[in-house]
């Protein structure tokens, strides 16, 4: 009986001499891996423009119904991404998101993407609504905000060439 | 009516009696000498949001009645409004522990119904992602047991090396629990480069980590004292109970899904089913640990002869084109915006379709109707019928040792209430 209990022991004061695996979490934080689905982000393309067409098919796609997207005509005067329409509205619920990536999957632009944040707290349930805004990246360095006044024709095709994501 | 064998005095409530003691009346028994106890929904041993109403001599107990629905979710029902892809997600959520089997049993079912089955390669990834969620579902299984019977370091052990699993599905799936990752036809994506090795590394330090569990509970006496013959069931009654999983193979019956019925090419494996005999809450324990082992046996077999080639099916009506077409193909355009927003239309009919979960026997019944949506699905969920038997394990034991049973039985409550 005594032989067991100090097996034990030692294995207890073995793990004593270990470093501790613990993440200080506020002050460190956990990398996330690179498929990571955390807070979605609307993208842009170089140029400035919107990489969203408006086609709520991510909306369709959810299954928690947390999407709700309102397009509009783009016209050439005031361009907000290629093709013929953008999303006026686009908001994303993150009571009802369940993060599954479904939307990343369906978009057919990569316009919605789930990126590394998930840190998601709010006070009250009206601002767990996230609008366009909040979830349209920034302009990139180079590019021009949104809408843009651009030359007819150049801009009326709405899916580019993408890549198999990784 | 009365339950177990022979002429027992030990009733199971109907629920006339269970409603008359929850509410007011409480009749019991032999009000002069015993007690009602309710125990949960918030108590910490009961694993979620369980209720137990017992019936007390002392400290022994005399009858119990399992109060279950707290977490009742409506899985079934609402499956049925959403697409076969969409109603996905909501598998994920019934047995928590182990979203990758639930996957696993209706992506299956599924494939059954459309009558289509995955590529070599997303088979053997299945198998190896299904084999690491047992590995972490018994982690954390044997950290609440353990804790629930006051052995904290184990907990603490049980939880790191889960970690290192959960990071690994995030890995593959980018999610830690909710990984829905199974998709019909074959799987999200192929899994990255660097997952190979990752999981070698963990068959390569684990093995010393349940070395070091072992020797922290499987001769502790304290530890022997808390579980052996405690929650005895014979063979028979375990049958007759539909117990499922470890907590059958704990009373000597040889029986698991992986090997009477392979699936997802599990005959390919070489495995061993581990089996005690005694029946209790000890013995349990060790069919679990030795689960264990096979597990990391089978990750290693099939990590060995991993097939090459694709993981999805490349049946377009069924799995979405690769994006890489989208940009110059109407045709993928087309199926890629039909199988999102209307899905596909699975066949008149119904299947049945058994995984061995880490609890037990998970099964699947969906019935198609030709739409895009199943007209009906239903689960046989492990710890739903585990639980059942919890009256007759705690028979005549002590208040203490329920906490014990409960632990041995390794219920889920997301997939009892679902």
């Amino acid at each position: 009986m005594i032989t067991e209990i100090l097996k034990g022991m030692f294995t207890t004061f073995k793990h004593l001499l270990q470093p501790p695996v613990t993440i200080q979490y506020p002050e460190v934080k956990r990398p996330v891996r690179y498929r990571f689905k955390g807070r979605h982000e609307l993208k842009r393309y170089d140029n400035g423009l919107e990489k969203c067409i408006g086609c709520a098919l991510c909306a369709a796609a959810c299954p928690a119904d947390a999407i709700f997207v309102e397009a509009a005509e783009n016209t050439d005067d005031e361009r907000y991404s290629p093709g013929e329409r953008y999303a006026r509205v686009y908001e994303i619920n993150m009571l009802r998101c369940i993060f599954c990536g479904f939307c990343e999957d369906a978009c057919p632009t990569e316009a919605i993407v789930l990126e590394d944040n998930y840190e998601l707290s709010f006070y009250d349930r009206a601002s767990a609504i996230y609008t366009k805004e909040m979830l349209l990246v920034p302009v990139p360095p180079g590019g021009q905000p949104t809408p843009q006044k651009v030359e007819p024709g150049k801009y009326d095709r709405a899916i580019p060439e993408m890549e198999d994501p990784k | 009516m009365t339950i177990g064998a022979g002429e027992d005095t030990f009733k199971e409530l109907t629920v006339e009696e269970l409603r008359a003691k929850v509410g007011t009346g409480m009749p019991i028994d032999d009000p002069e000498e015993h007690m009602l106890l309710s125990m949960g929904p918030q108590h910490p041993s009961t694993h979620g949001v369980l209720r137990l109403l017992v019936e007390l001599d002392g400290e022994n107990i005399v009858n119990l009645a399992p109060d279950i629905g707290f977490l009742h979710t409506g899985v079934e029902k609402n499956m049925e409004s959403k697409t076969y892809t969409k109603a996905l997600v909501m598998t994920d959520r019934l047995d928590y522990l182990s979203p990758m089997s639930n996957n696993l049993a209706y992506i299956l079912a599924v494939e059954k119904l459309l009558g289509v089955e995955a590529t070599p390669r997303a088979q053997a990834i299945r198998v190896i992602l299904c084999e690491l969620a047992r590995i972490s579902s018994h982690l954390v299984w044997l950290a609440t047991h353990a804790l629930d019977l006051a052995a904290m370091s184990v907990f603490l052990y049980c939880f790191r090396e889960r970690e290192y699993i959960l990071d690994i599905f995030e890995m593959v799936a980018g999610q830690r629990m909710m990984v829905s990752y199974f998709r019909p036809g074959g799987l999200w994506r192929d899994v990255p480069e660097e997952f190979e090795p990752a999981v070698r590394q963990f068959l390569d330090f684990f093995p010393s980590r349940i070395a070091d569990y072992e020797a922290l509970l499987k001769d502790n006496p304290i530890w022997l004292e808390r579980t052996k013959g405690i929650g005895v069931i014979s063979g028979e009654d375990a049958v007759a109970w539909g117990l499922t999983g470890p907590s059958l193979r704990g009373s000597g019956v040889d029986w698991d899904y992986r090997k009477v019925m392979p699936y997802s090419g599990y005959e390919q494996y070489e495995f061993d089913v581990p089996v005690e005999t005694d029946g209790d809450v000890y013995a349990r324990y060790r069919c679990r640990m030795r689960e264990m082992w096979e597990s990391l046996r089978i990750i290693r077999q099939a990590l060995d002869k991993l097939p090459q080639g694709p993981v999805n099916i490349s049946d377009r009506k069924i799995v979405p084109p690769p994006r890489s077409e989208l940009g110059h193909s109407m045709e993928a355009v087309i199926h890629h915006f039909k199988l999102w927003t209307e899905g596909f239309s699975a066949p008149e009919g119904f299947v049945y379709q058994s995984v061995e979960s880490p609890r037990g026997e998970f099964s699947v019944y969906l019935r198609g109707d030709g739409s895009p949506r199943p007209a009906r699905v239903h689960f046989r969920t492990p710890s739903y019928v585990n639980l059942a038997s919890l009256p007759l394990l705690s028979k005549g034991a002590f208040i203490a040792d329920v906490v014990a049973i409960i632990g041995s039985i390794d219920i889920v409550l997301g997939e009892i209430d679902r």
